[in-house]
This record gives C-alpha cells, structure tokens and sequence, in this order.
C-alpha cells in the first residue's frame, strides 16, 4: 500500500506547493516593477546562502549547527525522498544516504525544539512552536519508510498483519510532515521562510552587499535616491504595494528569530517599535487582514490584533488604527542593527525610510521638531535656523585657512553642522589643533559649507536632502582637495555613500572622504604625532553606527587609543553589535516618547565596564551621552583625548615651521583676483 | 498638532458652506532673504483650513517668477489644489487688481497675514482692500469661534495674551498675526502637483513706488533702561513691568459717535489729521 501511497502523497504536496507558490509569487508582484537579474540572481543562491547569510547565522553559534543539520538534512532528504519513493528508484546506497539526512534532519529537529524549551521572548510562538514537531515528523517518516529500501527491515513488512496498522499510522505521521515541508513552504506556513528567503537572496534590492570570489569589502549602507522629477508618481511608500516587488519579497522571506528584536535600541526603550512586528506587518498588509495571528512580542505598548491592512491600503492613517501607527516609523534612529543582525538579509531601514518619505513629502506630517528643522534647512541650510554666514564664528580666533582663498589642499576638512553647538566646537578645535601639529595642508569650505542633508533624508525629506547635496556637490567641484576629512560620521556616511549617485559628468561626487579618527590613525602611522604618556583612567570606546555597522571603521579609533597607550575595556556590545545612542535618525527631532531613554542604556552599558570615560567619534553620539545625568563616566571626543596628548614641538621649531604657513597663504590670496 | 487636522474640510467644498479666500504673498526668510511662504499669510491659510464645512480658495497678485513661484507652491503643500495668481507687473499697485477678483468672487470672509515681508509691508493693503469692497475689516484674527447666519463669532488678539470676543457681519476682511496657531508643514509632493491659476489683470503702475528705494530693513538697536536701584526685586520688577504708555485712555460703553470724536481729537493732537 505504502508504495503507491508515497508518491501519491509526495507529488501532490509538491503539486499543491506549486499553486501556493504561484499564489505567493502573484503577491510579491503587487509591488512597483524593479529589474533583477534572473538567471544569474539565482545562480548567486548557494554562495549568497552558504557564504553570507550564514556568515551572520553563525553569530550564535547554537543556531547555526541546529540550522546546518536540519536544513541540510531536509533539503538531502527531500531531494532524495523524491527519487527513491516518487520515482521508485530501488538503489539501497541512495537509500543509505536517505537515511544519514533524515537523521542529520531529526537531530537538527531536536535542537530546535531545546532551544524552544522554553522560548526565549524574541522567538515567535504560535505556528513556530509546532515546527520542531512537525520536522520531527517528516525525519522519522522518511526514515521509517526508507528502512525496507536499505534493506535494514525486510521488503513487504508494512503489507502484512499489525504492519497494516504501522502502515496506516506512518502515512499519518508523513503526511504531517510533507504537509509542513512542501504545503507549508509555500502557503503561508512557518517554512515559508525557506521558499521566500531562497528568492530574496536571489533577488535582493542591493546585490552589493553579498561577497564574490574576488573578496574586499561588500557594503551597501547609502539609502536609495528617489526620483524627484515625475509629477505623476506619489513620493515614498503610502500603500503596501508601494514597495518594489522584491522589497515585498524580503519581508515575506522573515524566519520571525527576533535578532532584530533583540538589537533595536527602540524597542528596549519601550517606544512603540519592534523591527520584526514591522518586518510582519508589512507581510500582513501585502497578504491583507489583520495583525490578530501574530504570535511574538507587540509594539511596546500597543496590543497586537487593533491593526488591520490590506495591499492598496494606506500603511498609516492619520487617524490611527491602520496597518502601523506612525510613531512606530518615528521611533526608528536608522542605526542599522536589525540590518546588521538579520539572518535574512532584510532591509528594515530602507522599508522605514521609505515610510517615512511619503508621511513628509505627501502628507506634510513630520511629527514633533521635524516640520520646523526641515524648515530651517530650507531657509538656512542648517538645521538650526542659524544665520549661515555665522557659521565660522566659532572659529573667529583660528585663522583657518579658507577653500576660497586657497582653492586647493590636501584635506577638505568637513566642518559639518556641529560648528554651531559650544560642545562641539571643542572638539573641532581639538581636531584642528591635531592637524596643525602634523603640519597637514588643510583648507575648509567656511560660510560656502551647508548640512550634509543627513537628517533631512532620514526625516523622509528626500527634496531637501537632495537640494543640499547638489549645491554641495557644486560647492565641492570648484575646489581641488585630495580627500575630505570629518569629525562627523553622518556627514561622513551621506559625502562617501549618498552623494555619489547625485553627482553629474561635470560634477562627479566620488570622493575621497574620511572619518578624522582614521585619519588621525594614518598620521600616527605616519609618524607625525608625538604623544605623551596616557595618565587617565579606564577608557571604553562607543562605536557610532554611522562609522561603524555603516561604513565598517572599527578598528581605526582603537587603534589610535592604543597609540595613546589606552586600552580599551569593551562594552559588551560593541563593534557591529554596537548599541546606538539614540541620537541617529531625527529621532532626538520626533522625540518619539518611550518608557526609558536610550542614551541612559548606553551609558548603563558603560558603567558595567567600570571606565570612567568614554571616548566618542560623532557629535550626535556626544551630545546624547553628555545628556545623561551625573555621576556617570566622563565623554570626550577621540580628537580631544589626541589633542590633550600631543607634544607639540619645541618654540623654536613651532616658530620655523609654523612660520611659512601664513606666508604661503598671502601669496595665494595674492594671487587669486 | 495642527497638522494632525485633517484638510478634508477644504477639500469637501459644500455649496452651502463658508467661501473663505485667502490672500497669500511672497515671504522672506529673516536671516537669509530666500523666498518662502509669509508667516503670517501661513497662518491665515492654517486658519482657513481648519474651518468647518468652509471651501478655501487662495489668491495672490504679483508677478510669476521661479523664485515667487516657489514660495506661492509653500502654501499649495499645505494641502491646496490650486491658488488663482493674478498676473501684475512689479511696480502695481494690486489693490485695484484683488477689489475686482474678490467682488467677482463670492468669498463671504477674507483672510490675511497683517502685514508683507516684502515691497511696503506696510501692512495697509488689508484696509485699502476693505475701503474699497465697503466690508469691516478685524486685525489680529486669534480664532474663528464659529460662524452662523451671515455672521461670525471670533476672538481678536489684543496685546500680553488678551483675547476679545467679536461679532461681526460678513463678508468681511480678518488680518492674522503671529497669536494665530502655527501653520502645518508644507508638503512637497503637493506642493510641486497644485496648480497654479494664472489671471492676467491690467497693472494699475503706482508710480511712486517707481522712485524708491528699497533697502532691506535692519534692526535698530532698542536703547537699554537703566534702572538705579540696588535691589535685585526693584530690577526685576521693572524688567517685568509693563510697558505702559501713560497717556492712553480706555472709552467703555460709549456711542460710536462718541468714540469716532475721540478718535478724531487724539489724531488732531497727533498731528496725522491738519
């Protein structure tokens, strides 16, 4: 009975999986139109799978063994599974080899089901916790049923007496697992992930991201430019089905594993965000209805089942109550960690942006302080409706040589927005002060310098972004420099990652840009920098996300502490698994309220390592670690802790070398009409 | 939030319902000089808009420029589908140009910041527009309260916070200044979308304005006082105090007659009227 059962059984679950995945597809393709390559895009599948996605899997270890033995196991036995019992094939070494994957598949599904005993809080329940039942179900179907083909059970064993009963009893038992594996796969069920994720990583929205033979550094952190110029289209996403298809794709490819959950700086304050819910929504509103069957943790303060969405249904309502609340998008800082941490390569922060683009472009609805910064960067080109021809005022006593006078330099030194706060403006001072000890040719842009357009892009104001960026970019075309330096890493991420699509022939906008503590790193290297010893206390470092989970600079800043003969004491998360200061984003701008605030976790994280000072890279991550309350550790700025340490040069030398440097420029000023 | 109001009701324009125009102008920016959308004309539009049942129009004469137009689209981003541009060349005087449009349409209520930040300002243009349609005129519109039979129910800002309660008949000219609630964030999307209506009118060409000057204006530096006392409490108070004028007189319950002589005395006094 068995044997014309089984293929019965395996080709109608492969039949039905292949109507539910048509139906999935024909979901996916509700989106806007985005072109990928297809054949190639799938052939990169294995690699982009066995190289890069597990690359971040292997992060927890546990998982990433459970993984390899039930996902291998089961893609071997299905594979298998289909030639011996659907095709009949009587070869007893495949039969063997059927057996190891059904046990690799069984001890996987073991693993699995301890590390559900019980669930961890990020974990999904619900279906999930039915999963490792079911895997176990389809290993030891299989195995059972391929026991007489290895010829470990004689043949004709289930055609006789109380084999009869076994006989019925197994079909049950595999008809539960292929009803999980191949029905589930594709409609809807918790193995959707593995049909979903297959095709995302084929046809994923920045290809860039994956490695190839060649190795080097694959990073795609710069968001997405929007185009400003058809009057027809609506701007960002108001609708599920506003999304490109393979956006859609990538939430529907989600495994629900709550790493994103875990990470978000968001969600452990209590403000109304949790990436993974966000990741669901989405899938909810693409396959229309309500939020009632999800099964992990909520919003912080919003019960699950009171939102409801469907494909051509606005995500947000001004009124609430439709797929997302609007806070939910306002409380993102952009810090990336979901991105970082997502096994499934999903792009959570592009999704949120583009949010976000049509609630400010199309709706006018920037909550809080936003409506009035973006304003401000409209009129004054900074984000604190200062006078922009005030902008060297800080440095009144500097002389700092002018990009117009000099028209050409050696570093490009990007002053950013922060000239305008007291705070900042000593660490720009102690930069400075570092540069001219290293005698380095610098030149800044002065009053001709504007907002780099980082805050107002995350805003979801792409207009603004992009009209600051293209007069800067002309800005920067009139002058020669070979690399451009800045002590802020969002101006640093926007001038290296965002500008370069907005650049034109004439105006290219590739450039050379460095954060000032990699920078400061070369100089060391250089031998230009002379330190004295290190007399403070313990140092630990903050890892600002637009240096670091951005652009990849980790070790730089340490290294510099090092030469200062400071070893770090490291956060607990630090590096990639660095935890924002809250200060990312235009979140400080929305303010969106939560139950605690996240600078107050991160200098919590601090103090566990007992340093009494943390140095810094970034202004936002400065003035949001400064705002704690007392007693806490100190913050100072990389470029402070190198100023402080420097030994600056004996007069007399001071007096020869400092001397021609003005002299050179008031020839040039000479010189220039 | 006003920009949690939702702009339906301007769009939802009811026969039956309120005509409300909004005379909106070309701003400038403080600090930096760029065009933008009047503050004060802003807040006329939010104002407008957060009206119950009423069909908002806007209309602005002046000439058509990138720069202009620019500005103008701020007020469209508010959530507005078009605004009717009466063409005019430079140096017009647009009194004449906005009496003809605003007779010609059935506006009951106008709306309008109290003074430019551009040309004159000199923030008559609300009265001569009100002399010539023969409407009243209210300064300082802090809310409209509500408006029934022909008439409406407003509160009018006076100085420190005090609000006064008036009646008044429509259709009439109501001025906006900066005690009206702020105006929403203007949207690009809609901003770039919104029509714009061209009218070309007849420049009446004011020719006195041909021969000025125009300078921008500066900040004169206000003269300090100085208090002589030793008391932290006496400098205090008189840093607090109220700027009181002195000779000011209040007139209650008096006939409009009697309060016109008064007037009319107080501006011989003045030298205004010879």
């Amino acid at each position: 009975m068995l044997d014309t059962l089984l293929p019965i059984l395996l080709f109608s679950a492969l039949a039905l999986a292949a109507i539910g995945a048509v139906r999935r597809v024909r979901l996916w393709r509700q989106g806007r139109p985005s072109p990928v390559p297809t054949i190639s895009g799938l052939m990169q599948v294995p690699r982009r799978y066995l190289v890069d996605l597990h690359h971040v899997v292997e992060r927890d270890k546990y998982i990433s063994h459970t993984h390899v033995a039930t996902a291998g196991g089961f893609v071997l036995a299905a594979l298998l599974a289909i030639v011996v019992h659907g095709f009949g094939l009587d070869s007893t070494i495949l039969a063997w080899v059927l057996l190891a994957a059904t046990i690799s598949m069984f001890i996987g599904s073991l693993l699995v089901a301890k590390r559900r005993s019980p669930p961890p809080s990020r974990l999904s329940k619900g279906p999930w916790m039915r999963l490792p039942k079911s895997l176990m179900a389809f290993s030891i179907g299989m195995f059972v049923v391929t026991l007489p083909t290895a010829g470990i059970l004689p043949e004709g064993i289930f055609q006789s007496g109380a084999g009869w009963i076994a006989a019925l009893v197994l079909a049950a038992v595999i008809v539960w697992g292929l009803g999980e594996m191949f029905f589930g796969m594709t409609w809807g069920g918790p193995m959707k992930h593995a049909f979903a994720g297959a095709l995302h990583l084929a046809f994923h929205r920045r290809p860039e991201r994956f490695s190839n033979r060649a190795g080097g550094e694959h990073r795609s952190t710069g968001l997405k430019p929007l185009a400003l110029d058809d009057d027809r289209t609506k701007l960002g996403v108001e609708v599920p089905a506003d999304f490109t298809w393979n956006q859609l794709l990538g939430f529907d490819a989600c495994v629900q594993c709550g790493r994103c959950e875990a990470v978000c700086p968001a969600f452990a304050a209590g403000q109304p965000l949790n990436p993974k819910k966000l990741i669901q929504d989405m899938v909810v509103g693409m396959a229309g209805g309500s939020d009632a069957n999800y099964a992990g943790s909520p919003y912080p303060g919003k019960p699950v089942g009171e939102h409801a969405g469907t494909p051509h249904g606005p995500i947000v309502d001004r009124a609430g109550g439709a797929l997302v609340d609007a806070e939910t998008l306002w409380s993102c800082t952009t810090c990336r960690a979901c991105v970082e941490e997502c096994p499934m390569m999903i792009e959570h922060v592009d999704a949120i942006v583009d949010m976000r683009r049509f609630l400010t472009l199309e709706h006018g609805n920037t909550p809080n302080k936003g409506a009035e910064v973006l304003d401000n960067l409209i009129a004054t080109d900074n984000p604190g409706g200062f006078d922009p021809d005030s902008r060297l005022h800080w440095a009144a006593d500097l002389n700092l040589p002018l990009m117009a006078d000099k028209r050409e330099a050696e570093v490009l030194l990007w002053l950013g927005d922060g000239v305008f706060d007291m705070r900042n403006q000593r660490t720009l001072r102690a930069f400075i002060s570092v540069l001219r000890a290293a005698n380095v040719d610098f030149a800044v842009l002065g009053t001709e310098e504007r907002d780099s357009g980082d805050v107002a892009r995350r805003l979801g104001d792409e207009a603004t972004f992009q009209s600051l960026a293209k007069r800067n970019i002309r800005t920067l075309a009139q002058y020669r420099f070979s690399r451009i330096v800045t002590c802020d890493p969002h101006s640093f991420h926007v001038l290296k990652n965002e500008y370069g699509e907005l650049g034109t022939p004439e105006t290219p906008a590739d450039y050379h840009v460095q954060h000032h503590s990699t920078y400061i790193n070369e100089l060391v290297l250089a031998d230009k920098l002379t330190f004295k010893a290190w007399k403070g206390g313990s140092v630990t470092y903050h890892d600002p996300c637009y240096l670091g989970r951005y652009n990849g600079e980790y070790e730089a800043p340490r290294d510099v502490l090092r030469a200062l003969g400071i070893e770090v004491k490291e956060m607990a998360r630090s590096g990639y698994r660095s935890r924002c200061c809250g200060g990312g984003g235009g979140a400080p701008i929305t303010d969106i309220p939560g139950k605690q605030r996240i600078p107050d976790m991160r200098m919590e994280d601090v103090r566990e390592t007992g340093a009494d000072l943390v140095a810094v890279g970034c202004p936002q991550c400065t003035a949001m670690l400064e705002g704690v309350v007392e007693p806490r550790a100190d913050i100072k700025d990389i470029a402070e802790l190198v100023a402080d340490a420097l030994i600056i040069k004996t007069p007399d030398d001071k007096a020869t070398q400092s001397k021609p440097a003005p002299a050179a420029s008031r020839t040039v000023l000479e010189a220039t009409p | 939030m006003p920009h949690d109001v939702s702009n339906t009701n301007a769009k939802s324009s009811t026969p039956s319902g309120l005509n409300v125009t909004v005379l909106v102008s070309v701003g400038r920016h403080p600090l930096t000089a760029r065009a933008r959308r009047s503050d004060q004309d802003a807040r006329a539009v939010e104002m407008a808009l957060t009206l119950q049942s009423a069909s908002v129009s806007l209309l602005h004469a002046g000439q058509q420029d990138s720069e202009n137009e620019e500005a103008i689209r701020g007020y469209l981003g508010m959530g507005i589908d078009s605004v009717d541009l009466i063409e005019q060349k430079p140096q017009a005087d647009v009194i004449p140009a906005l009496a003809k449009a605003l007779r010609a349409s059935a506006a009951q209520l106008v709306l309008t910041g109290t003074r430019a930040e551009t040309g004159e300002a000199s923030g008559i243009t609300p009265y001569l527009l009100a002399e010539a349609l023969g409407w009243p005129i209210i300064t300082g519109l802090a809310a409209v309260e509500k408006i029934e039979q022909g008439t409406a129910v407003v509160l009018q800002a006076l100085p420190r916070g005090k609000r006064r309660r008036l009646r008044i008949r429509l259709p009439a000219i109501a001025t906006v200044d900066s005690s009206a609630p702020p105006a929403r964030q203007s949207a690009f999307g809609p901003a770039k979308r919104g029509e714009l209506a061209i009218h070309l009118e007849p420049s009446a060409i004011d020719e006195a304005l041909g021969t000025w000057h125009i300078q921008p204006a500066r900040k004169r530096p206000k003269r300090l006082k100085i208090v002589k006392s030793s008391s932290a409490r006496d400098r205090f108070k008189a840093a607090a105090a109220k700027a009181d004028g002195g000779g000011g007189q209040t007139l209650n319950d008096v006939t409009p007659e009697q309060g016109a002589e008064a007037i009319f005395k107080l501006l011989k006094e003045e030298g205004v009227l010879r």
